[in-house]
């Protein structure tokens, strides 16, 4: 327990510190501060004008497009290309179209396992690639958000800021990670599998890659998607518990540094602060209840001569401690990272209930880039019904939020729930969801509303139990994540367009505050109210219906 | 058009850079640093390759200390969890063959781990308690004492994240190795 506290602590706090001088210079980043590097970018792409929202967003769906027509094309096609050793055959257009789907939108929702799937120039030049221009797009956004609610004249260059970012932030963070995780004994080889005849003389064969640089940028752009079929909790993939330790903190560092460039680029600070107070009230609330609910030993042992007295270890490993499981679990939730150091189909039912809470609210950090620009949806719901409370014309940082703005902040936030409620009731109601449970009664519910929930999240994590890779998951959930993807960043830029349009009016004594506490609390109210609350009926059907009927 | 020409050239880029140029250098400082590790953590014996130090692979003998349970049957190219929830009653029923593998009865409780499936169904360690359990077997297969085999086991057994993970583990193959090189 104390060892579990003490890993905690060391995870978040330590990570937490080192956000702050990420941040400041992401901001430097992103405010033109090394216009050397950003001369070279212009070059690259042959010129860069200013863009407006409407040219930003046109460009960021030009080159998204170019993300996943390339991939497609890449992976349909990868058993006739090289750096195939393990020979691996040709994918099924539905798979090679959700996997498209799903990098492009840095879901990393993976419906087969990479070692019996992919060939190295697939997992490298595709999936691998995607995962460091999709996390640039969504860093990107958020940049171009900023620009607009500081009140730029235009939202800068969606070209620039890729570089930006992809090469600028995510490539030299991801050399350092993956030359540590190599030292720990992630492999890096191009060499196929290994054969090795085992000590009992069977045939072993030893599936292999170049996994350690995979992995690095996996963790760091909130991708998640794994090398191999179990994620993180292949021992090739995470050989020790120090391993462990660098890609936990890996998944939600940029992703909090996000909090303090949003804050520096605004030039409110102080307003960044309330931010990631509340945002981390919310991801400690979710890790103690995590780590609490999965104390619990596992319950199918309970009337067996078997040992019990560290919690529920179906699904978990030994070398990466116990805190290990319900940790991760939360934080690749609380982010939208979705690589996992557990099986999460296995963790306890309440517990198992956690993550999927990280991905309904999906902002406590979130995703690099798309975690802080969700919670912009809900600063300016929270400022727009703290307005309507005290009879004033609702007002963020001098910019008035009205029907315009709100209408579209409601379609981007209730696009959520209708996404993973109902495409969990029609996958609970039909073949489709219910002939590829692996699990029965509330549990096989859960499987479902886990991979929407997943897949709307554009998290990737599963409770992996689940059939999934069939035509009719494929393309639903395919098409679930390219609509949560783009609603979510586009939309957001429209409403800050609008905002630029508008005359900007002075702060004054009777402006709403989004620096105290007061906003704080009232912002933590909204997100719970209407992030979560929602869900509830749902939850109530899945884990909380198997908890109260099947644990002792 | 005017957004399709800098997406091919952004293409063409990032491609070379974050693929390419990144590849090759986290290449080149593994397998020049770290060898060994960059290939899988192959160990060999009498030259030639008997598995990975971080992957496990079956025993079933009574001559050795077995792994945990795999969901994965031990698969290297196709690892992978059990998924069953703790509630389930198909996992009640593995564990109970696992439980009767080991004779276990109520005075003689098994450590869980070894009725646990790993995640990826390749978890290469087994705890202490669950290899101490396993040594009087192993010992009476091999004709040594017990109490050698004990103190090989307690010699292998290590924390494996210090103060922040201290229940001590083993590695399964390396354990059985010295348990070869014991006998002789």
């Amino acid at each position: 327990m104390l060892a579990s506290i003490l890993t905690i602590t060391l995870i978040i706090g330590g990570t937490a510190l080192l956000s702050w001088p990420l941040g400041r210079y992401m901001a430097a980043l992103f405010s033109g501060r090394f216009a050397r590097a950003d001369r070279l970018f212009t070059h690259a792409v042959g010129g860069a004008g200013r863009q407006d929202w409407t040219a930003y967003a046109l460009a960021l769906a030009a080159f998204n497009a170019v993300m996943f027509g390339f991939t497609f094309a890449l992976l349909a096609t990868q058993h006739l290309l090289p750096l195939n050793p393990d020979g691996q055959s040709a994918a099924s257009l539905d798979l090679v179209f959700n996997t498209a789907a799903s990098f492009t939108t840095n879901t990393n929702l993976q419906h087969y396992s990479g070692e019996s799937t992919w060939s190295y120039l697939a997992q490298l030049a595709a999936l691998m690639w995607l995962q460091f221009v999709s996390a640039a797009t969504g860093i990107a956004a958020l940049a171009a958000l900023a620009r607009g609610i500081a009140g730029k004249p235009d939202m800068g260059n969606f070209f620039i800021d890729v570089q930006r970012a992809a090469f600028g932030l995510l490539l030299p963070m991801a050399l350092v990670l993956a030359a540590l995780l190599a030292l720990t004994g992630v492999p890096m080889t191009l060499a196929g599998a290994a054969h090795v005849t085992t000590l009992e003389g069977t045939a072993q064969t030893i599936a292999r890659g170049p996994v350690a640089a995979f992995v690095a940028i996996k963790q760091l752009g909130s991708n998640g998607g794994g090398f191999f079929g179990p994620n993180s909790t292949h021992p090739l993939e995470n050989p020790d518990f120090w391993s462990n330790l660098l890609q936990m903190s890996a998944i939600i560092l940029i992703p909090m540094a996000c909090v303090w460039m949003f804050g520096r680029m605004i030039g409110r600070p102080r307003h960044a602060g309330v931010i990631f107070g509340v945002m981390l009230a919310l991801l400690l609330v979710k890790v103690t209840a995590a780590a609490a609910f999965e104390q619990a030993p596992t319950q199918a042992f309970a009337d067996l001569a078997v040992t019990q007295d560290v919690g529920n270890l179906e699904g978990k490993e030994l070398r990466l401690g116990a805190a290990t499981g319900p940790l991760w679990a939360v934080l690749t939730t609380a982010t939208s990272n979705g690589s996992v150091g557990a099986m999460h189909d296995s963790l306890n039912p309440l517990t198992g209930l956690v993550p999927m809470a990280g991905m309904w609210l999906n902002e406590t950090f979130g995703g690099a880039g798309v975690g802080m620009i969700n919670m912009f949806l809900y600063i300016a719901l929270a400022v727009f019904v703290a307005g309507m409370m005290v009879g004033r014309t609702p007002e963020y940082l001098g910019h008035r939020i009205e029907g315009r703005e709100m209408r579209l902040v409601v379609l981007a936030l209730i696009s959520h729930p209708l996404l993973i409620l109902g495409g969990t009731a029609l996958f609970a109601a039909t073949p489709w969801g219910t002939d590829m449970l692996n699990n029965g009664g509330a549990h096989g519910f859960s499987e479902i509303l886990y991979e929407f929930s997943s897949a709307a999240a554009n998290n990737g994590s599963g409770f992996e139990g689940l059939g999934d890779s069939t035509v009719p998951w494929n393309i639903a959930t395919g098409l679930v994540m390219l609509i949560a993807r783009f609603l979510p960043i586009i939309v957001p830029l429209a409403i800050v367009g609008s905002l630029m349009a508008k005359r900007r009016s002075a702060e004054s004594a009777g402006t709403l505050s989004v620096e105290g506490p007061t906003f704080g609390v009232m912002l933590l109210i909204t997100i719970l109210i209407f992030g979560a609350l929602t869900f509830f009926p749902a939850a109530a059907l899945g884990p909380i219906a198997e908890h109260t009927a099947l644990m002792r | 058009m005017q957004y399709l020409l800098p997406s091919l050239r952004l293409w063409a880029v990032t491609l070379l850079v974050c693929v390419a140029g990144y590849t090759a250098l986290v290449l080149g400082f593994a397998q020049s640093v770290v060898p060994d590790r960059a290939n899988g953590s192959i160990i060999m014996a009498q030259g030639k390759p008997i598995g990975s130090a971080l992957v496990a692979q079956d025993f079933t003998s009574p001559r050795y200390i077995w792994p945990r349970p795999s969901a994965a049957d031990y698969n290297g190219m196709g690892a992978a969890g059990s998924n069953l929830s703790p509630t389930s009653p198909k996992l009640a029923a593995r564990a109970a063959e696992a439980v009767a593998r080991y004779g276990a009865k109520p005075a003689n409780p098994v450590p869980a781990d070894l009725v646990a499936a790993s995640g990826g169904g390749l978890d290469p360690h087994i705890s202490l308690a669950g290899a101490l359990y396993q040594a009087k077997r192993v010992a009476q297969a091999r004709g040594l004492s017990d109490a050698s085999v004990r103190a090989l086991i307690e010699r292998h057994a290590f924390a494996p994240g210090g103060a922040f993970a201290p229940d001590p583990i083993v590695n399964v193959l390396e354990l059985n190795l010295a348990l070869g090189r014991l006998e002789r």
